[in-house]
Parts: C-alpha cells; structure tokens; sequence
C-alpha cells in the first residue's frame, strides 16, 4: 500500500519535472529559431537583435542596467507597500461597515477602467520627475487587485464559522482576528502576486514619461538612439525583476500557510 | 428548579422565494439540569435545526424558547455547542483548534496547552497537535470538535450527532467517556443521534422526531440505572427499548 503511493508519489513528481523541461526546451528552440532568422534573413541589429547581440548587449551594459534596476526597484518597492497598506485598511474598513462598501466598491471598479497611460502624465505634471510620481502610479496600479481579493476574501468567510465563533463567546475583534483575517490570507496572497507583477509595470510606465533614473527611462534613451538590444536587455530585466517578485510572494505565503495546499 | 432547556410548541418554517419549508410543528422539549437527553428522528426532519434555534444561528420561530430560564433573545450565556460539521479551522493546528475557546476566554498559551495536553490522550489524539485538519481522519477531527466543545466550558452541552464519523470502537470508547465527563461536571445534555442503541445507552429520556415537518412522536424515558454498564445493551429491557423505537421511527 505504503509503497504503490511511493511509486505514484514519483511518479507524479516525475511528470512535474518533465512538463519544466519541456517549456524549457520550446523556450530554447524559439531562441535558436530566432537567432537562425536574424542570421539567415540579414536583419538589422536595430529592427530586431539576435539574441547573441542581446546576451552581449547584457553583459556590457550590466554595471548602468544594475543602477538603473535599483531605481526601478526601489520606486516598485515603497509603491507596492503603500499599495498593500491602503489596501488593508480600504478592505478592513468596507468589510466592517457596510455603507462603505456599498458607496466606495463601484467607484474602485469603475477608476480601474481609467487608463493609466492616460493618468500618468497628469500625475508626473502634479508631482514633477522625482520618485514620487513613480510611487504614487505604482500604487494606484497595485491598489486594486489587492484590495478587491482581500474584500471578496472577507466577503465568503465560512458563515458557519462566524456563528460557532460568536457561540464560543467571541467579540467582534475577535472573530476578526482568529476567523476573517486568516480566512482571506489565501486571496490576499493572490491579489499581491497580481499586483507584484504590476508593480514593476507601474514604475516603468512612471519613469517612461521622463525620469533621471530607472528601466523606463533607459528604455525610452535606448529607443530614441536605436540600441536596440539594450532595449532588449532591460526587458530581460524586467522579466526577471517580476518573475523574482512573484516567486518571492509565493514563498512567503507557503511559509506563512503551511495549512494553504493550493499554493 | 429551572429547565436548562425549555421549548414549547416551537414551530419553524424555511422560507426562500415563493417555497415553503415547514420544519418544525410543536415542538415541545425540556431539558432539567443534570439530565442527559437525546433526540432522534429521521434524516432531515429538522433535529439541527432545533439546535440552530438555541444557539440563535436560525432567527424567527414560533412558540416559547429558554435557557437557564430567559428567553432566548436575552440570554447571553456561552452554550458548548458541537455542530454537526466539525468546523475545525484549516489555518490551525489540532492543538490551536481545540484551544479557541479558551483562547476567547483569555486564558494564556501555557495555561491553555497544559489544560489541554491531559486531555489529548483521553480523545484519542496524542501526537497529532501539530497536525492541521487536513491530516486527520474524520473521525478524529470529530473528536477533536468534541475535546474543543467540552472546553467552551458550559453547563449546557447540545451535541449534533458527535460519533457518527466514528467506527465501532472508538464510537463506544467515546460514548463512555462522554457519560464520565457528564457526570463528574454535571453537564446537561441534549444529545442528536441517529443511532438507535447509542441513544438508550446514553439518555435518561429520548424524543422521537417524526418525519419532515416533525413532531414529537413519542417521549421515552429509559429506566436504566447509572453509571451506565456496556452489558445493560444484552438485556431483554434494552432490546425492548430498541423494539420500540425502531418501531416509533418506521
Ligand atoms: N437555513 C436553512 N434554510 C432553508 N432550509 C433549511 C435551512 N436549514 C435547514 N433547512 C431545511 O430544513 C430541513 C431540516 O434540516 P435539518 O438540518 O434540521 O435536518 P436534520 O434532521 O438535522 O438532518 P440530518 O439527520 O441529515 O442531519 C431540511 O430539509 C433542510 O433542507
Ligand atoms: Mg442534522
């Protein structure tokens, strides 16, 4: 018995291990396939760079990326924390008072709509060039898909729980506490992969309409003097910054729900 | 002295769109301090919901309804109430589960796991503390539902069918222990069951429930000396008893 689950066990893990190598795999024939094309059809390394230009590209510039990087980074950091306060506490304060979900749930909905492309120039003219501006874009972009999960979180706690709560004895804080707040962890947790994601997206959008520092503006720079494969280079970046992010708030959520077995 | 339960002529009905659900039809059922009192009746016919309207989960119900003697909407009084689902937290170990209603009560960590750590062994459930509900056996969750309703520390223990994820064994291991416990706290009982057997061994009086909208078909009391002895179930007397309410629930 012990040892038929072992083998399915391995099994499974075998398949898992394999469905990674085949994206790998179709990841690295796509490269070599657009590297024959560049080769084969003689395209102009400003129209599209091979990826050997790309890599070198990378490696060259690596030192000014990383200063560029911290910028971006730094911008998307204090953003996305901002974002997760105002979330909670937006979130909390519809989930206890009623009115305030009503009035305030269908105006959130409704400013996503806003473009934010659209947006972000009214606030670099507002705010000028520094970070902040950065900032407050990263935070608007981030705001919304944390604070509707954590709002659709507390909104589906178990009503049955509620009420053995409440017959236990259970004040308000309580329940709060012990029941809501770690019944919504998992679609909190959702919402901020979401948002990190988006949070890198918001800095460069930000920086893109002019800044001293940052991956947005060294896109635009790098466009405006046909470089190209730098151009490429910071989207790699960017890439990696984000997939980073991510994982960084998976692993943060599995340690923080153990109990969670859909992470 | 004052029943500790005390319905009379309860009747509930479900209301959702245009359907009506009648549940209960003067419903009549006291429970005196110190008793031990068991409900049966077929699936459905509303026994949960009788316990929904004590522990006010189910609002709007016709007739009389008391705790301790106060009607119920002003009744506060914290009442050890076992649902029929377990509601253990997923987020929380075995341990922490079973600890929440001291916890509500603000009794420290350290305080709690010692009250608690004697316990364990009693239920069956030593060296799974750690363990989140999603490792437990059904039966053992349900256990460990019940380790965390005796701890709400209240002299009135309503139990929504509490064994009936248990096998044989531990199901009487538990039936024991819970006719123990009854009687060193002299808790007072209503106890929802569907098991015939189950319910003679442990009840001083049973209501039979009829078929949905359910009425009381029959009052029961079981003549049974105390402590209760695992062999009273070979007399004669038992099986009389068991005649007849197989006979009552048909
Ligand atoms: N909140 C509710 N709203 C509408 N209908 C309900 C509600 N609660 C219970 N019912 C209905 O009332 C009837 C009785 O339900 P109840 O849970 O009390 O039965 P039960 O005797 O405990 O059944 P079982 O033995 O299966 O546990 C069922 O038909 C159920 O669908
Ligand atoms: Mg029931």
């Amino acid at each position: 018995m012990k040892r038929s689950e072992d083998i399915e066990d391995r099994l499974f893990k075998s398949i898992k291990i394999k469905e990674k190598y085949v994206s790998v795999v179709t990841i690295l024939i796509l490269v070599i396939l657009w590297q024959w094309i560049t080769y084969f059809l003689r395209i102009p390394e400003y129209i599209l760079p091979s990826p050997t230009d790309i890599v070198s590209s990378l490696i060259r510039s690596k030192d000014i990326l990383w200063l560029h990087s911290l910028t971006t980074i730094y911008e998307a950091g204090i953003g996305f924390i901002i974002a997760i306060i105002f979330a909670l506490v937006i979130a909390i304060i519809m989930n206890q008072w009623k009115l305030f979900k009503v009035s305030l749930y269908p105006l959130l909905v409704i400013s996503q709509t806003i473009p934010i492309i659209a947006l972000a120039p009214l606030i670099m003219i507002w705010m000028g060039f520094g970070s902040l501006p950065k900032v407050v874009v990263v935070v608007i972009v981030c705001f919304f898909p944390i604070s509707v999960s954590v709002v659709e979180g507390l909104a589906t706690v178990d009503k049955d729980l509620l009420d053995i709560m409440e017959i236990m004895g259970a004040n308000k804080f309580q329940v709060f506490l012990k029941v809501k707040l770690p019944y919504s962890l998992p679609s909190f947790f959702a919402g901020l992969k979401i948002a990190a994601t988006y949070s890198i997206m918001g800095a460069i959008i930000g920086e893109w309409l002019g800044a001293k520092r940052g991956l947005g503006i060294f896109m635009t720079r790098t466009m405006s003097s046909f470089k190209t494969s730098d151009l490429f280079a910071a989207i790699i970046i960017v890439v990696l910054l984000s997939i980073a992010l991510f994982k960084i708030i998976e692993w943060v959520g599995r340690k923080l729900m153990p109990w969670n077995r859909e992470l | 002295m004052v029943e500790k339960v005390y319905m009379a002529n309860v009747n509930k009905t479900f209301q959702e769109d245009d359907k009506i659900l009648k549940v209960l039809k003067d419903i009549s059922i006291t429970l005196n301090a110190g008793e031990f009192v068991s409900i049966i009746g077929p699936s459905g016919c509303g026994k949960s919901t009788i316990f929904h309207i004590l522990t006010k989960i189910v609002k709007g119900y016709g007739g009389i309804v008391k705790i301790d003697g106060v009607s119920i909407e002003k009744q506060n009084k914290k009442i050890g109430y076992m649902p029929q689902k377990d509601l253990l937290m997923p987020w929380r170990n075995l341990l922490d589960n079973v600890c929440i209603p001291l916890e509500i009560q603000g009794i420290r960590g350290k305080d709690r796991k010692k009250r608690v750590e004697k316990l364990l062994p009693i239920f069956g459930l030593e060296g799974f503390e750690k363990s989140y509900p999603y490792q437990l056996s059904g039966g053992m969750r349900q256990r460990a539902a019940l380790l965390r309703t005796i701890l709400i520390d209240s002299d009135i223990l309503l139990l929504d069918e509490p064994f009936a994820a248990l096998d044989a064994i531990s199901r009487s291991n538990m039936q024991e222990w819970l006719l123990d416990i009854w009687q060193k706290f002299k808790h007072s009982a209503l106890f929802i069951t569907h098991d015939v057997e189950e319910a003679i061994y442990l009840s001083d009086r049973i209501y039979v429930l009829s078929h949905r909208p359910a009425i009381i078909v029959d009052e029961i009391k079981i003549d049974f000396p105390r402590p209760r002895i695992k062999e009273m179930t070979l007399t004669s007397e038992f099986i009389g008893y068991k005649k007849r309410l197989i006979e009552l629930l048909r």
